[in-house]
């Protein structure tokens, strides 16, 4: 049987890249490789993760520099003919910043680091990530950003909604989208949103380090295995 | 040698969290009379062998491709002989 294989991208500063290789790997079996932020070559690749940290220390923005690595335009490239790109926490900035995700993330509303586990509601089980996931499925996966306070303008928003782009949202354990599981502030809850064509999704939470029992919640494991079936749909 | 100074600012619409907890901050403070903290970064920037209309397109490209994010803030410059 034909395994997947999944490109971890690897930015100076990341640091979830070697969680996001040792899932697909190790826990997922599929075939990984990490790709250079100055490579620009993606081929052989069934799907691409940009993965967390702090690309290039984020000392100007986050994802400010990131996006004009030489990588980025090969993760354009191949988004833009179908590919399936999964962005996770840095790399939900950095596809804003290179413009493939809409908005920008400002400080968190409290303004303090938020390092938790969470819950959020799949609301798109259409897209690469959560194929094969219900809407209303609550996933538990932790968080840790400082920006990951999700904001567009009005009328982003307005098409992101029309449109069923967003795929997480903030909520209570028992799926319920409040004020209170908004852990970051982020306008209508949104913890993860794709393109218009569904292929390429990012969300804040860390699907790659709740993705085996020591971890305390294997839910992230789910959204791995969507992106591997996305990316290999015979292995579905 | 051209220097420019850049202001960047969250917009007026975007939430500013950082400005909020300095404001509340300083009304702890007791400074009761501010009504409003609005925080940004500010850059300045050298250039060299540029004349000053080249400096100055160059500050406008570098503030609005890589200083800025036009999503959330918008920049303003001011331009030194």
């Amino acid at each position: 049987m034909n395994k997947a294989t999944i490109g971890v991208v690897t930015f100076p500063g990341s640091n979830s890249d070697h969680d996001a290789y040792h899932v697909v790997k190790h826990v997922c079996g599929q075939d990984a490789r990490f790709v250079w932020h100055k490579d620009d070559d993606l081929s052989g690749l069934d799907a691409v993760i940009v993965p967390g940290g702090f690309s290039y220390g984020d000392y100007l923005r986050t994802g400010a520099i990131a996006r004009f690595s030489p990588v980025m335009r090969a993760v354009a490239e191949f988004a833009k003919k179908g590919g399936p790109v999964l962005g996770i926490c840095n790399g939900f900035q950095i596809l804003q910043e290179a413009g493939l995700l809409p908005g920008a993330m400002l400080r968190n509303r409290a303004v303090k680091f938020a390092s938790l586990p969470v819950h959020v509601r799949v609301e798109n089980d259409a897209t690469v990530a959560t194929a094969g996931i219900p809407r209303g499925t609550v996933l538990t996966m932790p968080i840790a950003h400082g920006e990951g306070n999700f904001y567009c303008e009005p009328e982003e928003l307005h098409r992101l909604e029309g449109e069923g782009r967003v795929v997480f949202r903030y909520c209570t354990r028992a799926g319920e989208v409040t004020e209170e599981a908004n852990v970051n502030g982020s306008l209508a809850s949104i913890a993860g949103i794709c393109n218009a064509s569904g292929n390429v999704v990012a969300l804040m939470p860390h699907p790659e380090r709740a993705s085996e029992p020591e971890l305390g919640s294997t839910d992230g494991r789910r959204v791995m295995e969507a992106l591997i079936r996305s990316a290999v749909p015979a292995l579905a | 040698m051209a220097r420019a100074l850049v202001f960047v600012t969250l917009k007026k619409s975007v939430f500013d969290p950082q400005g909020k907890t300095i404001h509340d901050a300083l009304r702890s403070l007791g400074y009761a009379q501010v009504s409003e903290v609005r925080q940004g970064k500010f850059f300045e920037v050298s250039l060299d062998g540029l004349s000053p209309e080249q400096a100055r397109a160059t500050v406008e490209e570098i503030a609005g491709r890589v200083l800025s994010n036009p999503v959330i803030e918008s920049y303003r410059i001011e331009l030194e002989a």
